[in-house]
């Protein structure tokens, strides 16, 4: 019986109810900031993961032959100090900011996504440790605890997420903390508890996805700028160790020309610019697209 | 109300006797200029299958006694005693995980703003599917069955694909079926209703309280019914209860009270409201405003805006009496009711 509920679900709505049914879930693709980012996106996305078939370069191996060229038909973005050419290790560069940023940002997303909305649902003690946890870390100004738990931890991915998740779990605990303490005096909630519903299952079943929109659409921004922590981190030589191919890596190296070769400093950065573009539109798009009560 | 009666339907159980009982509840609630005495020593006996109206002027504490039954009051409100009985069992000092296993198989509650006591972004169909997946142990398909049926029993039509909408694809009236069809779905011996109606307009309301009654004919459920609204009372209650400041002033079979109201305020409560059938010359308001639940006055709580108020009043607690027929008052110099009544019949 459901089978058929499935199939039918989508083409019957239209039927039944098309000016309301509609608009929010045919007309998505019509949200141009959400659009352009996407594209944005995936287009960046599809050349790093097709890096391989668009250059014949490796990224690491050097070549001491052909140092400091600018562009030309056989580099197109010319090469590094190295001799390395810059448009492959921007391509491999993608691979390694864009993976790490998509993986840094969920852990945080979930520890504080689930210590927040328990701190706002129980209150008392549990709100209480939550909440001063939460004003030590943000105590501290973001780059600095970053840089100082990376240092200790040393250089690499694992302390990258460590250190990220430490730091950045702070403001999805707040965000979903205020929005649970607004949506729990909400009537639902009054009725699921008439219900006999636990509070695990309100929590997680009727709460949250009323308030995770929020911070779905903070995430977005927070994966610019965790992308941004981790080239920071990589400039400072505490990010992915060297000699792979990362955007912060490439900027601190290209620093050193920069009066002779500025592109080996500006063309990463520009990729890092044109990646926060591309999330930021993502985040508004979905953050229209989700805003509760839009119907 | 009227006691344990013989003619019940046996329909859950060979039990008599009313299936929901309060005893002398008392919630009150701090604040900071005071404790509010918000509930003060309310008693209910709700017979099996029949309808119990809770009839009263904001603030009159229907609504809190709906909560204390259900055992989901407010932060700040607390039962400081009495005992709410649901098949003998008192539900007072029962944890929450205990109560969370008779919320929904065995009390339910409908709210009034149907709107806002749905999730907005849950499909309704899994909303009134959740409870018997909760408390029945239904499979999801088994339990999207039984919402598609329910669904059908309370008047949504095309239930298979209105199961895939969400609430705010809905009417109010759809939504107010939605919200029975929750109440209904782990079927339930009591189901309260906190003013279903209220946001409805007048045709709708009426559907409503139709498929109410029908329900409660049918499955047996009995109810208990909040409202400031006397005509939806009398379409579908057999009892009538009647709150004032936190207390029950009087209570009987409904179309008893109806025609001879035996508390001051229950007749003000009919005269003020208007009536299609019988044109009167003027609404009568009561005087004055609902007694503060924090220093209530002294004496009967209805004493400063009661007509027939003397000295005793103000002096004596008046207890909730018994009269002949089943019904209670808790007024001192409750003849003076029918005295009024008589004069009124007179001039005609």
């Amino acid at each position: 019986m459901m089978g058929a509920g499935e199939v039918g679900g989508a083409a019957t709505l239209v039927t039944v109810a098309p000016d309301r049914a509609t608009p929010r879930r045919a007309h998505w693709f019509r949200q141009p900031a959400l659009m352009s980012g996407l594209i944005i996106i995936l287009v960046i996305v599809g050349l790093a993961i097709a890096a391989p078939l668009i250059t014949s370069y490796n990224p690491i191996v050097q070549n001491l032959n052909d140092t400091l060229q600018g562009p030309s038909a056989h580099h197109l973005l010319g090469t590094d100090q190295l001799g390395r050419d810059t448009f492959t290790r921007l391509l491999y560069g993608a691979r390694v900011d864009l993976r790490v940023g998509f993986i840094a940002v969920l852990f945080p997303f979930v520890l504080g996504t689930v210590l927040g909305s328990l701190a706002g649902y129980f209150g008392g003690w549990v709100e209480l440790i939550v909440m001063r946890l939460v004003d030590v870390v943000v105590a501290f100004p973001f780059y600095v605890l970053l840089i100082a738990l990376v240092f200790v931890l040393g250089p690499g991915e694992k302390s990258i997420y460590i250190a990220i998740t430490i730091v950045g779990w702070v403001s999805y605990a707040r965000l979903v903390r205020a929005e649970i303490l607004v949506a729990k005096r909400q009537e639902y909630v009054l009725a699921a508890k008439s219900g006999g519903l636990s509070s695990l299952r309100i929590m997680g079943r009727h709460l949250l996805p009323n308030v995770i929109s929020q911070a779905i659409i903070y995430a977005m921004s927070d994966i610019v700028q965790d992308i941004l922590a981790i080239v920071t981190l990589g400039y400072f030589g505490l990010g992915i160790p060297p000699p792979t191919a990362e955007w912060g890596s490439m900027i601190n190296d290209g620093q050193n020309f920069l009066t002779t070769h500025w592109e080996l400093t500006t063309i990463p950065g520009l990729a890092v610019v044109v990646v926060g573009l591309g999330l930021s539109l993502i985040g508004d798009g979905l953050a229209d697209l989700l805003r509760p009560g839009q119907s | 109300m009227s006691g344990p009666r013989a003619e019940e339907p046996a329909v859950t159980g060979s039990a008599t006797g009313p299936v929901l009982e309060v005893k002398d509840l008392h919630v009150q609630i701090a604040t900071r200029r005071g404790v509010v005495h918000a509930v003060d020593g309310v008693s209910i006996e709700v017979p099996r299958g029949e309808a119990v109206g809770l009839v009263g002027e904001s603030g009159s504490g229907k609504s809190m006694t709906l909560r204390a039954i259900l055992g989901v009051l407010p932060g700040e409100a607390k039962i400081t005693s009495g005992q709410v009985l649901l098949d003998g069992t008192d539900l007072v000092p029962l944890p929450s995980s205990s109560l969370n296993r008779i919320r929904g198989p065995k009390l339910a509650m409908i709210f009034q703003e149907p709107m806002s006591a749905l999730n907005p972004v849950m499909r309704v169909g899994w909303q009134i599917a959740e409870g018997p997946m909760v408390h029945l142990g239904f499979s999801r398909a088994k339990a999207a069955e039984r919402a598609v049926e329910l669904m059908r029993r309370v008047g949504i039509p095309d239930p298979e694909r209105r199961f895939r909408a969400f609430p705010h694809e809905f009417s109010g009236g759809m939504r107010q079926r939605v919200m029975i069809a929750i109440a209904l779905a782990c079927d339930p011996e009591v189901i309260l209703c906190d003013e279903p109606t209220t946001a409805l307009d007048v045709t709708i309301q009426d559907q409503i309280l139709r498929l109410l009654a029908r329900l409660c004919r049918e499955s047996g459920v009995s109810l208990v019914f909040v409202t400031h609204d006397l005509p939806v009372v009398a379409q579908l209650c057999q009892h009538l209860a009647v709150m004032y400041g936190g207390q029950i002033v009087e209570r009987g079979p409904v179309h008893d009270v109806f025609a001879r109201p035996q508390h001051p305020y229950t007749l003000g409560l009919l005269r003020s409201a208007p009536d299609v059938e019988e044109i009167r010359d003027s609404l009568v308001p009561i005087p004055g405003s609902p007694p503060s639940l924090i220093s209530p006055p002294s004496g009967c709580r209805f004493h400063p805006r009661c007509q027939f108020a003397e000295d005793d009043c103000q002096t004596t607690v008046p207890p909730l009496r018994l009269l002949a027929g089943g019904r209670a008052t808790a007024c001192l110099h409750h003849e003076r009711c029918d005295e009024v009544l008589e004069a009124e019949g007179a001039t005609r």
